[in-house]
């Protein structure tokens, strides 16, 4: 294997190094860019352009040629609503379902999220045994698949599955939980929850145990209460991760597809289609391929991540230099 | 082969100008030492002699070729680094031979060039360690090991010795100058340690500010600096200084008129005085001697002392507060909080105008 | 007895003798915490061991049983075995030759040619625990799984190599070298960073279409090969490697690719190591880009083959879950194995 690495790496060696010489580059730090760069541009940067471009014309071709320039005439469709609360009343009624979907969506489950872990990650702080075991089975749901995710779940809750077996040996009803509007949501909520809240927790777990020690040592020293201690120690202290571990969770709950769609597939109904399955299903599910409304509804999901990434990168500048 | 010569040699940072036109003559053969406070550009001109650091102005050639565009590895130099630079992921054997195997050298011949230089420094046992479980002089050794067995013109030390502790320090020194007896090559060497100057150079050359204040040969530097900074930076502990005036003057001596206290007379060394001149006295700390107070050119008041058995220190004051250090040998009964009497050697004084702070010697 | 429970109710702490009530507390979520996170992958793993009968079963019972069969002369296939309740044959153990209404006919193993006549109702199936590996061969013959599996595991790999070496050489260029514009291109890899594919997924289809990527499996690896994610973790970790080895290397005559190859790279290893385990998590379980894609289902990722066997009718809950812990597989392995180096990488780039 090092051995393949090793020929391969030589033989870019000789036109690399034929550059380095031709071109009296000093430096030849744009030779180690290109690739990188070309990547970016092709498949980040001109996309971005291009998402615009699809966003202001229409009709259900891909090739730009082929298509119309509307102007605003997808936003103003996704915009048209005679009511924003009831999306019935809008023309482009599974858009603001989704909207509606993914705001309620991610406010569950964000706080949810970040509540438990940081509860998980208080606990494993303290002075247990078998620390590593603990983290590790809280952590390992991360890594699995969002496919697999939704499959153990499915299993689990389907109408013959353990779970109703379980509610009729305590005495109560079985239930279909996927196929009731409201339950399908609530376990959709909780999967992402149990899928991905081993990573938070991590973050809130570092963050804990970079608070040094001798600080609680004073405070036991100044006979503080636990609670006190708490309050006016670690949480404090803390802040500053928990920050980045909301706008984190904020930015990865928006963006909430694979799951969700594996799990329920947006149903019933459209009762947990989110933002994302909205624009694969009208962009590249649907006939005709609405490509124009897929791509307004991105640029509208597209300018939400952009503020929040922006307020990471400056918690997270923040963070470094306070 | 391994002549070495800088004229008016530049480097800045944008408008900040690091090192101001370095004019240097090295001959081959040469161990020649940059020494200076920190900050003063000596490991910046060492690298761009190196070629590591691009040139903004001047000349830098080797054996009369100019090599301002030739590249670092096309110079025929070798370096060794202050944090030894060895390759952590390497065994010693591999850090002394990638040099030559990227020279396309023959299999046979670097293995024959490795175990030489490698016996040559008795780090033969070590070819297979890695740089991590060797010792601060045992990498140090492989780090000059790496440097020989390129078989350089000139070699390049940058700092080499900082990191060692102080007895391993006095063996590497010897060690290094011998290294140049056998070899025989021209060596540049960098330190901020006057110590490490006056032992091991031939020529030392001595920077502030990005300018070479005087370069020569270290006792020619010891006895005659060339102005203030140069008396104060050599000799351990520093010179003393005396601010003051000259008064009458005559063929053999002369009198001096310190701002306070009362003058006294001193050997006209041929300086390149007249009356009423500003001048500074410099003399060194063991050119003073302990005498009654009528037989005294001065008297201080002496604020502590440092008894190292084998020699003391006296720390004092003159009367308007300069500090004055005292070197004795043997041990001394001075108490701090007295005053005692000075005279100072006469013949052996140093003269710089306080206003350029150059030499009056002339 | 004492010394034992006092060992195992020890804290590890200040060495006070007993639990704390809060330390109970602390457990007993935990141990909620496991039962809830670790138990359902667990019954997965179980059930996808039995038969399709069993998983018909309900309620479903932990264990995968099957019941016991046995070849008797005189019978082509294997006879379903009984253990007789009550009646005549109480107690016995009998094969069952075919069941015509509620009386079945069986025989006695040992004499196999004399049939019996017993009521359904007195006779309960001899069970063992058996693994139906069946599920799991099947995946391979019924289903092209060798296939997906292949599609897999060509991507990873490829995509993994390609982003380790592109996205290395990136950072190396931003860690060691002082040129100008490179506090922009910094700028241009945060502004990357803004724009997750999941926002550009019209304009990224229309590339990829024009570059002939569609429906290739070149068209999941080259898309996401360059990661500012990856750009970052490497350069933060080549910024400590001291400036000074590079210019040993140069001072050695070496390239500046040489210095990048059999410099850089070696003392980068555990970085490497660390975002070689994310690049291979995250395209082992790529799974909207591939969705669009890939059309042919010949050139299904094992995620989108599993993911269109669950909305089959014709699907088999054996096989699929079979299929579910051969996906889970790898990456449980991975994660046994690697635990410390993803927790550690995950906590520093903040990126799953």
């Amino acid at each position: 294997m090092l051995n393949v690495i090793s020929i391969f790496m030589r033989f870019i060696e000789v036109p690399m190094k034929f550059l380095q010489d031709k071109l009296g580059l000093k430096t030849p730090a744009w030779l180690f860019l290109a690739p990188n760069l070309v990547l970016f541009a092709l498949f980040a940067f001109l996309p971005v352009i291009l998402n615009i471009v699809y966003s202001l014309t229409g009709t259900d071709q891909i090739l730009l040629s082929d298509r119309t320039f509307v102007g605003g005439e997808n936003f103003s469709v996704l915009a048209r609503c005679d009511n924003y609360l009831d999306p019935n009343s809008c023309s482009e009624d599974l858009f603001w379902r989704a909207v509606h979907n993914t705001v309620i969506f991610v406010v569950l489950q964000v706080g949810l999220m970040v509540g438990f872990s940081l509860l998980t990650a208080l606990v494993l702080n303290r002075e247990i045994k078998a620390r590593g075991f603990f983290r590790a089975v809280f952590f390992f749901p991360v890594l699995l698949s969002p496919v697999v995710v939704a499959l153990i779940w499915k299993w689990i809750l389907q109408r013959e599955g353990v779970l109703n077996a379980w509610m009729e040996g305590v005495g109560l009803e079985s239930f279909n939980w996927l196929l009731d509007a409201s339950w399908a949501f609530g376990w959709t909520v909780f999967l992402s929850i149990w899928a991905h809240m081993g990573f938070y927790t991590l973050i809130l777990l570092a963050g804990l145990q970079a608070i040094p020690r001798d600080v609680y040592e004073a405070a036991m020293m100044d006979r503080a209460s636990p609670w006190r201690v708490f309050r006016r120690i670690t949480l404090p202290l803390l802040m500053p991760t928990m920050l980045v571990v909301l706008v984190l969770a904020l930015i990865k709950g928006v963006q909430t597809f694979d799951e969700v769609f594996a799990f329920t597939g947006g149903g019933p109904g459209s009762a947990t289609t989110l933002i994302i399955q909205y624009i694969y299903e009208t962009g590249f599910a649907a006939t005709p391929r609405l490509f124009g409304l897929a791509s307004a509804a991105s640029v509208m999901l597209a300018l939400i991540l952009v503020v929040l990434t922006v307020v990471q990168l400056w918690i997270n500048r923040r963070n470094v230099n306070g | 082969m391994g002549q070495l010569v800088l004229k008016d040699v530049k480097k800045s940072y944008g408008s900040h100008e690091v090192i101001k036109g370095v004019d240097l003559d090295i001959e081959k053969g040469d161990f020649c030492v940059f020494v200076g406070p920190s900050g003063c550009g000596k490991s910046t001109l060492l690298r761009m002699i190196s070629g590591l650091e691009p040139i903004t102005g001047g000349t830098i050639s080797i054996d009369d070729a100019v090599v301002n565009d030739v590249p670092a590895a096309d110079r025929g130099l070798a370096m060794v680094f202050q944090s030894y630079a060895l390759y952590p992921h390497m065994s010693v054997r591999q850090n002394l031979s990638f040099g030559l195997e990227n020279i396309q050298t023959p299999k046979a011949e670097i293995a024959a060039k490795v175990d030489e230089v490698s016996k040559m420094l008795q780090i033969d046992p070590l070819l297979e360690r890695k740089p991590k479980d060797l010792s601060g002089g045992q990498r140090q050794r492989v780090a000059i090991g790496r440097a020989v067995v390129r078989e350089p013109t000139i070699f390049l030390f940058d700092e080499p010795l900082s990191n060692l502790d102080a007895e391993l320090r006095v063996d590497m020194r010897a060690e290094i100058a011998g290294l140049h007896k056998r070899l025989g090559n021209t060596m540049v060497y960098v330190t901020h340690d006057q110590v490490e100057a006056m032992t091991m150079a031939d020529k030392i050359a001595v920077l502030r500010a990005g300018v070479v204040e005087q370069f020569g040969a270290p006792l020619d530097i010891y006895n005659k600096p060339e102005n203030l900074f140069v008396a104060g930076f050599i000799g351990s502990p520093k010179m003393n200084f005396l601010e003051g005036a000259v008064g009458t003057v005559s063929a053999a001596e002369f009198e001096f008129v310190p701002t306070s206290g009362p003058p006294f007379m001193l050997d006209h060394a041929s300086f390149d005085i007249e009356a009423g001149m500003k001048v500074t006295l410099g003399f060194r700390p063991n050119h003073l001697a302990v005498v009654e107070a009528d037989k005294a050119d001065m008297t201080v008041s002496v604020r502590g002392t440092e008894q190292l058995g084998g020699e003391s220190f006296v720390y004092s004051n003159t009367p308007d507060g300069a500090a004055l250090t005292l070197h004795l040998s043997g041990q001394t009964s001075i108490e701090p909080g007295t005053e005692i009497g000075l005279s100072l050697d006469r013949a052996l004084c140093h003269l710089f105008s306080t206003q350029t702070g150059v030499s009056l010697r002339s | 007895m004492a010394r034992v429970l006092s060992f195992l109710t020890r804290t590890r702490g200040n060495g006070a003798g007993k639990l704390h009530w809060t330390d109970w507390l602390s457990y007993g979520y935990l141990l909620c915490g496991v039962l809830l996170m670790f138990v359902p992958v667990i019954w997965l793993g179980l059930s996808s061991f039995k038969t399709e009968a069993d998983l018909q079963r309900f309620p479903p019972r932990l264990l995968p049983m099957a019941q016991e069969t046995m070849v008797l002369p005189g019978y082509d296939e294997p006879l379903p075995l009984y253990t007789i309740t009550d009646g005549e044959y109480a107690g016995e153990v009998l094969a069952q030759v075919r069941r015509i209404g509620i009386i079945a006919q069986m025989v006695r193993p040992d004499a196999p040619t004399e049939r019996l006549k017993v009521n359904i109702k007195l006779r309960e199936p001899v069970e063992k625990f058996r693994l139906a590996t069946e599920n799991y061969t099947e995946l391979f013959e019924k289903f092209n799984f060798a296939l997906y599996l292949w599609n897999s595991v060509f991507i990873t790999a490829t995509a993994t190599a390609i982003m380790l070496l592109v996205n290395s050489m990136a950072a190396f260029a931003l860690s060691k070298y002082q040129f100008r514009g490179s506090n922009v291109v910094l700028g241009m890899v945060i502004g990357v960073l803004m724009v997750p594919q999941t926002v550009v997924l019209v304009p990224l289809f229309l590339i990829s279409k024009e570059l002939y990527l569609i429906d290739s499996l070149w068209g999941v690896i080259i898309p996401g090969a360059a990661t500012p994610t990856g750009v970052f973790l490497l350069r933060q970790y080549m910024l400590t490697i001291p400036d000074e080895i590079l210019d040993a290397a140069r001072m050695d005559k070496a390239s500046e690719w040489k210095i990048f190859w059999r410099i850089i790279l070696p003392l980068s290893a555990p970085a490497i190591a660390v975002l070689a385990i994310l690049a291979i998590m995250w395209r082992w379980n790529d799974f909207l880009w591939p969705l669009i894609v890939l059309s042919d289902s010949d050139k299904f990722t094992l995620q989108l083959a599993l993911n269109t066997f669950q909305g089959d009718l014709n699907t088999q809950w054996s096989n699929l879950l079979a299929m579910t812990m051969l996906v889970l597989l790898p990456i449980a392995l991975v994660f046994v194995f690697l635990q410390k180096y993803i927790a550690t990488g995950i906590a520093s780039t903040g990126g799953k």
